[in-house]
């Protein structure tokens, strides 16, 4: 079959999606689907230089990192050098929080996403809002833009939310799949940073009932998540990443000002006045004594 | 017929609470409460089982009734400095024309815990009156008017002021009315409260 040609195009980026990438487990297989005609790290047919002449075959853009029209790639605004490829590609992916919504690198005036500065929509690139879909995360899961990649190969129809991510990953919160369910549905939050035990949610800062992702249903390097693993979400798929005080749980007068996605503040407080009313020893100790 | 079951229910509850804030809870029995609601004991227990569901079924009636009073002031559009005053009007006003509810509150559900031990664990029977009081508190950081604090801080800060009073006056050592002391107390409370 013939390979799907990719432009990797860096913009405002810290790489993280590019190395992010390079943790797929089956790299080789997509380099034999997938041909990058310039991406940042790995080796390509062209130069930077040859990409910003334009002109060359492309089938899909990859955007990493936020977007100004100050920002220049080999002395090419990297506006310009979008627009050039937009055009002709089937499909363009912004690649990370960055690229989709701005991100960290989007705190500064006139940075932007391709299509959003933080949830307001922009208008720089409207004419290509149909043909965009956007991987948001800080870095990017490698397997969910991998299998999008298929995807747009394989011309499948990719149902997308608002924000242009694909509701196969994107319609879950990153709260689901996680292993500290338990701890969250009793209110259990004596959690100390890197152990198995309780919930993040109620004082530890964990976004992952209010941020959508995959994290705990595909986990990372096939192994864990960060919630998993006892490191509270910090919600970076989100058009509102980054935030302040991650490890810190925002309450006014004890109520979690954020709370779980779809769920009314009434109803919370009832459900959770009935199950704080719950005193479960196994949930308290430790899970292994030994 | 369900509805006329409830409203058998609710007039039973309701002689039950002027007997408990006139005999005491130990002092009045199943008999007591059958006969003032002109039923046979044996139909008595048709609505309730024994004494002790009764308990918890009034505590959760007068918990439904008071979120109800509370939700309309959370839900009107005005300061959190008015909230304060209307929930303090509301119960001073509950506490004046139905002084057996406050009364069956302190005296009966907050002392004799044992009785709601099981199947009142924590909150669960006054849940809809303390969600209540938990969005006004909420509300009222997130808008800037109060400061942020332990919810119970603040719980208690409020209501037990609010029970004391009440009890005082239950107890005749009040020199006045209790809507008297609505704008010192709402005063008070808002300015312990506020940022």
């Amino acid at each position: 079959m013939k390979k799907t040609r990719v432009l990797w195009l860096s913009a405002i980026s810290c790489n993280g999606n590019t190395h992010s990438f390079l943790n797929y487990p089956y790299l080789e297989q997509f380099l034999s689907d997938f041909e990058f005609i310039y991406h940042p790290v790995l080796e390509s047919d062209y130069s930077l230089e040859d990409i910003t002449a334009c002109g060359i075959a492309c089938d899909i853009l990859l955007i990493e990192g936020a977007i100004s029209s100050e920002f220049q790639r080999a002395d090419v605004a990297i506006t310009q050098i979008i627009e050039s490829y937009a055009q002709e590609v089937k499909k363009i992916v912004t690649v990370g929080t960055c690229a989709t919504f701005g991100g960290i690198f989007g705190e500064n005036d006139n940075v932007t996403g391709l299509h959003f500065d933080k949830e307001k929509r922009t208008d720089t690139f409207e004419h290509y809002f149909d043909k965009t879909i956007s991987i948001s995360g800080c870095p990017i899961h490698p397997e969910v833009l991998v299998n999008t990649l298929y995807a747009i190969k394989k011309e499948l129809l990719i149902s997308v939310d608002k924000f242009l991510r694909p509701k196969e990953y994107f319609a879950y919160t990153v709260h689901n799949g996680c292993t500290r369910n338990e701890y969250f549905e009793y209110k259990i939050d004596n959690h100390k940073f890197g152990t198995l035990e309780g919930c993040m949610f109620y004082e530890h800062g964990c976004q992952a009932p209010y941020t959508q992702g995959s994290c705990n249903k595909i986990l990372w390097n096939e192994v864990n998540s960060k919630t998993r693993a006892g490191l509270p979400c910090m919600g970076c798929t989100e058009p509102t990443f980054p935030k302040q005080n991650l490890f810190h749980t925002k309450k006014n007068m004890g109520i979690p000002q954020n709370l779980p996605v779809g769920v009314a503040k009434r109803t919370y407080l009832t459900l959770a006045g009935i199950t704080k009313a719950f005193t479960i020893e196994r949930l308290e100790k430790k899970l292994f004594d030994d | 017929m369900i509805d006329k079951k409830q409203l058998k229910k609710e007039q039973i509850i309701q002689s039950a609470l002027e007997l408990f804030a006139a005999k005491g809870f130990y002092n009045t029995t199943i008999p007591d409460i059958a006969l003032a609601v002109k039923m046979s004991v044996g139909n008595m227990y048709n609505y309730f089982t024994s004494k002790d569901v009764l308990a918890k079924e009034i505590i959760k009636y007068i918990s439904v009734y008071l979120g109800q009073k509370l939700r309309e002031i959370n839900e009107e559009d005005i300061s959190t400095k008015e909230k304060t005053r209307k929930i303090v009007e509301i119960y001073f006003k509950i506490a004046s024309l139905k002084p057996e509810m406050i009364d069956y509150f302190l005296r009966i559900y907050l002392s004799n815990r044992e009785v709601f031990k099981d199947g009142c664990e924590g909150m669960i029977c006054v849940n809809e009156f303390v969600t209540e009081i938990m969005i006004y508190f909420e509300e009222g950081v997130k808008c800037g008017d109060l400061r942020e604090q332990d919810f119970f801080s603040a719980f208690g800060l409020f209501m037990g002021y609010l029970g004391g009073m009440v009890f005082l006056k239950g107890e005749n050592i009040l020199p006045r009315e209790l809507d008297a002391y609505i704008d010192d107390i709402s005063h008070n409370i808002y300015k312990a409260l506020s940022v």
